[in-house]
């Protein structure tokens, strides 16, 4: 029971990551169609950023700050120069992101080196919550909260405001909110600008326990992508609910069958694509 | 296809089958690399380019025809036929049963499906330690010279091989995509809903092809595990797939030479580069932004007006 609730709590902190991530990266395919391999890249260069931040002021605060704020730039640019030229073509932006995520790579290799560390986090983070023989560290709590108040903040945004109900109608048709008097080629900017934000954060709030090492771009990449395809692709519920599935998933499957971790990922993708091409909340 | 072209590709079969009596054994080698890729870089043009099927994990059936004939001849020490025969059935195979998952969709979904299925057997070579070796790979992979008892050996030797295996691929998938089935998948390609109102069966068309390109991939795989003797978990991860799509988007798809071209191109610019600097990938990733915005229809389809 004990190894039960620890595993699951686990589980919901690999799921809130997801979440962090996966969230900008099914937003993003939503409104653009565009399918981010530079999106692992994201979280990466986030760590790194937050990296070289902490090391200076010491404020994980300062940390996640300026990884969002420069890697949301960064996507921003992105978009504006170098995808938007080609809005009707998936392939080509695909490749457009393949080479931005190896030129990130290359270049974080380049300027930080090959070491792998870990996030320095605050003080009263640390140590571990106590409940009878469960032991749970505080900072994972944290993470989790954190990235449900994210969820319930994008939630509204998305529902409640003026500028959700323009992303809704753009996801649904972009043609007849572009005529509505939309303005779709600055959201898509913002909407891929944010993701990029998102994705960073999560690598902030990841980086104190899976930290950063060379390669961490691409191991990230798949498992934000069978999320997407799980929850079905432009759909924040769908975000949400296969972070939870896939972070439950992956993470009994690393702690009941080490070695065949990927393969167990493998089992919910087939199961939903079997019964539902389109994910479990997706629109063909 | 032009008279031009048709020269073009004359002379250029002239000279590779030249090529061994005036390059050093370095540029054989190299030309060898170009030739086992081109019939794989040929092999997703057949999905990627013909059927419109983009798939992204495409090297990773590679990869297992490779790993199965690395496992077969180092650790059972099987004869050559059982490991070329065994290597070729377990990719396709492979195909087959990844092709019943991938080929009821389409288009972007299809592209990350099959990212996700290339990177779980990725995750599978550098897990599963027993049996793949992890990260340090398979080695001692016996020359295909020796392993099939051939009278001559050395690079010379192995290169004409794989000429022979490139001319024998590289016609069946020419008459593959020129038969009624081929051009079926080109009707798949440029409007599924009409195909399926004409009575065809488009389903299996996208099926069958997944598996004829997974067969000509193994037909690489195997000479890849010969060609180099080693096989590791990096021949079937993320970069490796998306190279291989890069050779054909560069080249130009649906043209089959395209890719050919495609490959060369990228196998000599990695090993010329390599000899001057540790940042190939940056080289790389500069290179997929300069070729989409440049040529998105790919350097063999520039000088022509309607694309195949």
């Amino acid at each position: 029971m004990t190894y039960l609730i620890t595993q699951t709590l686990n589980g919901l902190f690999s799921a809130a990551l997801l979440f962090l991530i996966a969230s900008g990266l099914t937003l993003a395919f939503g409104v653009m169609k565009i399918v981010n391999i530079a999106h692992g890249s994201f979280y990466m260069l986030g760590v790194y950023i937050a990296y070289t931040v902490i090391l200076r002021t010491q404020s994980l605060l300062l940390g996640a700050a300026a990884a969002i704020v420069v890697v949301s730039a960064l996507g921003f640019v992105m978009q504006r120069f170098f995808l938007r030229r080609f809005g009707n073509d998936p392939l080509a932006q695909m490749m457009m992101t393949m080479g931005f995520a190896l030129l990130f790579r290359d270049a974080t290799l380049m300027i930080w080196g090959g070491d792998p560390f870990t996030l320095q986090y605050p003080g009263w983070l640390r140590g571990s919550m106590e409940a009878g023989d469960v032991v749970f560290p505080y900072y994972r709590l944290f993470v989790i909260v954190v990235a449900a108040l994210v969820g319930v903040a994008l939630w509204a945004i998305n529902e409640k405001t003026l500028l959700g109900a323009r992303l809704r109608a753009t996801v649904d048709d972009p043609e007849m909110a572009s005529a509505m008097g939309i303005n779709v080629t600055l959201l898509s900017g913002l909407v891929f600008a944010a993701g990029a934000g998102l994705a960073a954060f999560g690598g902030v709030m990841g980086g104190p326990i899976l930290g950063g090492y060379a390669g961490l771009d691409f191991d990230l990449l798949p498992l934000a992508f069978v999320v997407v395809i799980v929850g079905g692709m432009g759909s924040l519920k769908g975000a949400f609910v296969g972070s939870l599935v896939v972070g439950m998933i992956d993470n009994y499957g690393k702690a009941l069958v080490p070695e065949l971790s990927y393969f167990t990922l493998f089992a919910p993708m087939i199961l939903v694509l079997a019964l539902k091409p389109t994910g479990l909340y997706g629109r063909a | 296809m032009g008279a031009r072209r048709l020269t073009l590709l004359v002379v250029l079969a002239l000279l590779v089958i030249a090529a061994p009596f005036v390059l050093s054994s370095y540029w054989v080698g190299l030309l060898t690399e170009v030739a086992i890729l081109a019939i794989l870089a040929m092999s997703l043009d057949v999905l990627l380019g013909y059927t419109g099927l983009p798939s992204l994990g495409h090297a990773s059936l590679f990869g297992v025809a490779a790993y199965a004939v690395a496992l077969l001849s180092t650790r059972y020490g099987m004869n050559f036929w059982t490991c070329v025969f065994a290597g070729l059935v377990v990719g396709t195979l492979a195909s087959a049963v990844i092709g019943l998952i991938v080929s009821h969709v389409r288009d972007v979904y299809f592209l990350m499906i099959t990212l996700a299925i290339g990177m779980v057997l990725w995750g599978l070579s550098y897990r599963w330690i027993p049996v793949t070796g992890g990260d340090n790979g398979l080695s001692g992979i016996p020359s295909l010279e020796v392993h099939a008892g051939l009278p001559f050996a050395g690079p010379t030797a192995f290169y004409y091989v794989t000429l022979v295996v490139f001319a024998l691929s590289a016609g069946a998938m020419v008459l593959l995509v020129r038969s009624p089935f081929g051009l079926t998948l080109r009707g798949i390609r440029e409007n599924e809903g009409r195909m399926k109102s004409l009575g065809f069966n488009t389903w299996l068309h996208c099926y069958l092809s997944f598996i004829v390109s997974g067969f000509f991939a193994s037909v690489a795989g195997v000479m890849w595990a010969y060609y180099n003797g080693f096989v590791s978990p990096t021949y079937l991860d993320l970069t490796a797939s998306s190279e291989l799509f890069l050779m054909v988007t560069l080249g130009g798809p649906a043209t089959l030479v395209g890719p050919v071209l495609g490959a060369g191109m990228i196998v000599l610019l990695k090993n010329v580069m390599s000899a001057y600097t540790a940042r190939w990938l940056l080289i790389l990733g500069t290179v997929y932004i300069v070729a989409i915005l440049t040529a998105p229809k790919g350097v063999w389809n520039l000088g022509s007006r309607r694309s195949a």
